[in-house]
């Protein structure tokens, strides 16, 4: 089911939550609306679902303006921050709820329900919990059953208000999985909100990136990690390296530093960012770049090694961070105070001029 | 060795001394005097006891006071879960002083509570000379005394359920509406479970206060015997007739309903704190 989202406005007093939306969740898809906190994703969800009333603007299932339907109607998968799981019933019983409370002539009958809840709870795996109260699960398996819960009526459309979010880590990406085939499976139309960007890269198909109440930016997570639009989706997904100066002359300068640009752009104020991955560890300055650091700091995370550096000669309002790898690490065994120089290959330049930013590559002008 | 660090406020001289005081008290203030009601009413014996229960107007005014709490409980349960649902369910302007002006009847001493509704109700009052106009009299009548029972005992319940309801939130509601419960199956299936121990307490305080009631009731029933007397009210009756044994009798009545209040209240406090 298509969920297309039109104009969209919602305001809690002096607050507006949601401004001007406008959106289309596909078909089949699972998409995540990701943002800081405050950023409007949970309104919206919530507005999808039915459980908030927009001030203006509309919400269309598969064409058919829902608008105005009560949640009742609106026969969504809903899964709550918190489980919401109700408490004075075992996990059977919050499974069956969906069907019991169906009109008379819709519902199945009591054998069917037994039935259905069956199969749920072994589509969860968690079938041997079924006499359980909710105050007897962990956090994971809460969630799981939350999710059969959801799932009872066979909704073609599901939503997540922070399905992970009071996991921890292990769990945390066991249920991504979990999830992920789980939707290969069903195909049914996934919205899951999430404040954090490396759960929204790695399970969905498309994300919204959402700020003050507007879209930011909808694309595939491909997509928006290496062609973001704007510096907030930069900076939000993700470790940036930025150096922000003055362009004279093809070449990008602030004090020590300068860096010549592999494409001629107008001079202006402009700031480069760059990701940990697509800047290099050298020695020596190369040919097209001078960016002196001091080692700050060295950190040996898992499969990488992380070096912290600070400009030395020059300004940036944050550390830089680059990742090395280990055989790389273990040649050269940079330590705490060398100078090094770093070498873009790859950057994305934001100029005051320009609307959105342009993405440079050295690659050429190195070979 | 010498013995483990206490906590903090936790030495044995102050433990002992507070422990001390706090039975001291409990005999001296709470036990004794309940001990005293149940002798003075046996003093003569159990026949004696039970002759005196079995007095005519002793008789009737058991049967008001249990009208009275029969009409006064329901009454105040539906209004109780009704005020609590609107104040934690729903925002509106005028919220928290609605919060607030529930507490009025704890707030105002029972016997201004009366002399309000005597003024109002009574044959002098506003609403009292309309009323009147249709030959409807309130005050000094079983209605009278219905009416400001159910303002005394009005708090009791939304009381008990308010913080309740606030600390359970509204999630699990959300959830039973999104799965396509009805407002009714809502109520049934989610939230009336989820209150049930909380209302039943509620309920129970609600009742105690209804039956034992003096100050508001007093000002409004003229104290008729055989006709507005309500227990409380016959005690201290008999108590101004020299009727001693007879005024205790009464009272064990009333001791006795509190005990098993109190009894009923341990109950659904202890499955409250388990769900």
């Amino acid at each position: 089911m298509t969920i297309e989202i039109d104009g969209i406005n919602k305001s809690f007093g002096q607050f507006q939550a949601l401004r001007d939306i406008d959106l289309t969740i596909p078909d089949g898809q699972l998409t995540a609306l990701l943002g800081p906190s405050g950023s409007g994703k949970t309104t919206l969800l919530r507005s999808i679902a039915g459980l908030e009333n927009p001030d203006r603007g509309r919400i269309l299932f598969s064409g058919e303006d829902v608008t105005g339907l009560h949640v009742r109607e609106r026969r969504v998968g809903f899964v709550f921050q918190h489980y919401a799981l109700f408490r004075h019933m075992t996990v059977s019983e919050n499974v069956a709820f969906g069907l019991k409370v169906l009109p008379r002539r819709e519902r199945p009958s009591k054998r069917e329900i037994r039935r259905r809840v069956h199969e749920l709870l072994e589509m969860v795996q968690l079938d041997h919990l079924a006499g359980r109260y909710p105050a007897q699960l962990s956090g994971g398996q809460k969630q799981r059953i939350a999710l059969a819960r959801a799932m009872a009526r066979r909704p073609e459309i599901l939503l997540l208000d922070e399905p992970f979010g009071a996991l921890d880590a292990k769990v945390r990406k066991e249920l991504r999985r979990w999830l992920r085939s789980l939707h290969d499976e069903l195909h049914f139309t996934s919205v899951f909100v999430t404040h954090d960007q490396e759960e929204a890269l790695e399970l969905s198909d498309q994300v919204v990136v959402m700020r003050q109440g507007g879209v930011e930016q909808v694309d595939s997570p491909l997509a928006l990690y290496s062609q973001p639009e704007s510096r907030f989706v930069f900076n939000f997904l993700g470790q940036v390296n930025a150096l922000p100066g003055a362009i004279s002359g093809g070449v990008l300068r602030q004090g020590d530093a300068w860096v010549r640009l592999p494409e001629s752009c107008d001079d202006d104020d402009a700031e480069l960012y760059l990701r940990p991955h697509e800047v290099r560890l050298t020695q020596e300055p190369s040919r097209d770049a001078h960016l002196p650091f001091r080692i700050e700091a060295i950190n040996v995370i898992g499969a990488e090694v992380r070096v912290e550096l600070r400009p030395d000669g020059w300004e940036s309002q944050e550390l830089w961070e680059v990742g090395i790898t280990h055989s790389a690490f273990n040649a050269r065994q940079p330590k705490r105070g060398d100078r090094c120089y770093a070498v873009p290959d790859v950057g994305h330049l934001f100029c005051d001029h320009l609307s959105e930013p342009k993405t440079l590559s050295w690659y050429e002008a190195a070979g | 060795m010498s013995s483990k660090p206490h906590r903090v406020g936790d030495g044995p001289v102050i433990r002992r001394t507070l422990i001390g005081l706090a039975v001291v008290l409990t005999v001296l203030f709470l036990f004794m005097p309940l001990v005293v009601i149940f002798t003075q009413a046996l003093a003569q014996g159990w026949a004696g006891y039970i002759g005196n229960i079995l007095d005519e107007y002793t008789l009737h005014a058991i049967g008001l006071t249990l009208f009275v709490a029969l009409l006064t409980v329901p009454l105040n349960t539906v209004f109780g879960v009704f005020l609590a649902w609107l104040v934690t369910r729903f925002s509106f302007p005028g919220r928290r002083l609605l919060a607030t002006l529930i507490d009025i009847p704890f707030a105002v001493s029972p016997v201004v509570a009366g002399l309000l509704y005597l003024l109002l109700y009574g044959s002098n009052g506003w609403a009292g000379q309309w009323l009147g106009q249709y030959d409807v009299e309130l005050m000094f009548a079983w209605p009278g005394i219905v009416m400001v029972t159910v303002f005394v005992t009005c708090p009791f319940v939304a009381r008990e359920l308010i913080p309740l309801m606030q600390q359970q939130g509204r999630d699990e509601e959300e959830a039973a509406v999104v799965l396509g419960a009805s407002g009714w199956q809502l109520f049934r299936r989610v939230t009336l479970p989820n209150i049930r121990w909380a209302l039943l307490y509620g309920v129970i305080l609600t009742n105690a206060r209804a039956v034992g009631e003096f100050g508001a009731v007093s000002v409004v029933s003229g104290s008729i015997r055989g006709e507005t007397n309500t227990l409380p009210l016959h005690v201290e009756l008999l108590y101004q007739d020299q009727n001693i044994v007879g005024a205790f009798t009464a009272a064990s009545l009333l001791a006795g309903i509190a005990l098993i209040t109190l009894a009923v209240k341990t109950i659904a406090e202890w499955r409250q704190s388990r769900v």
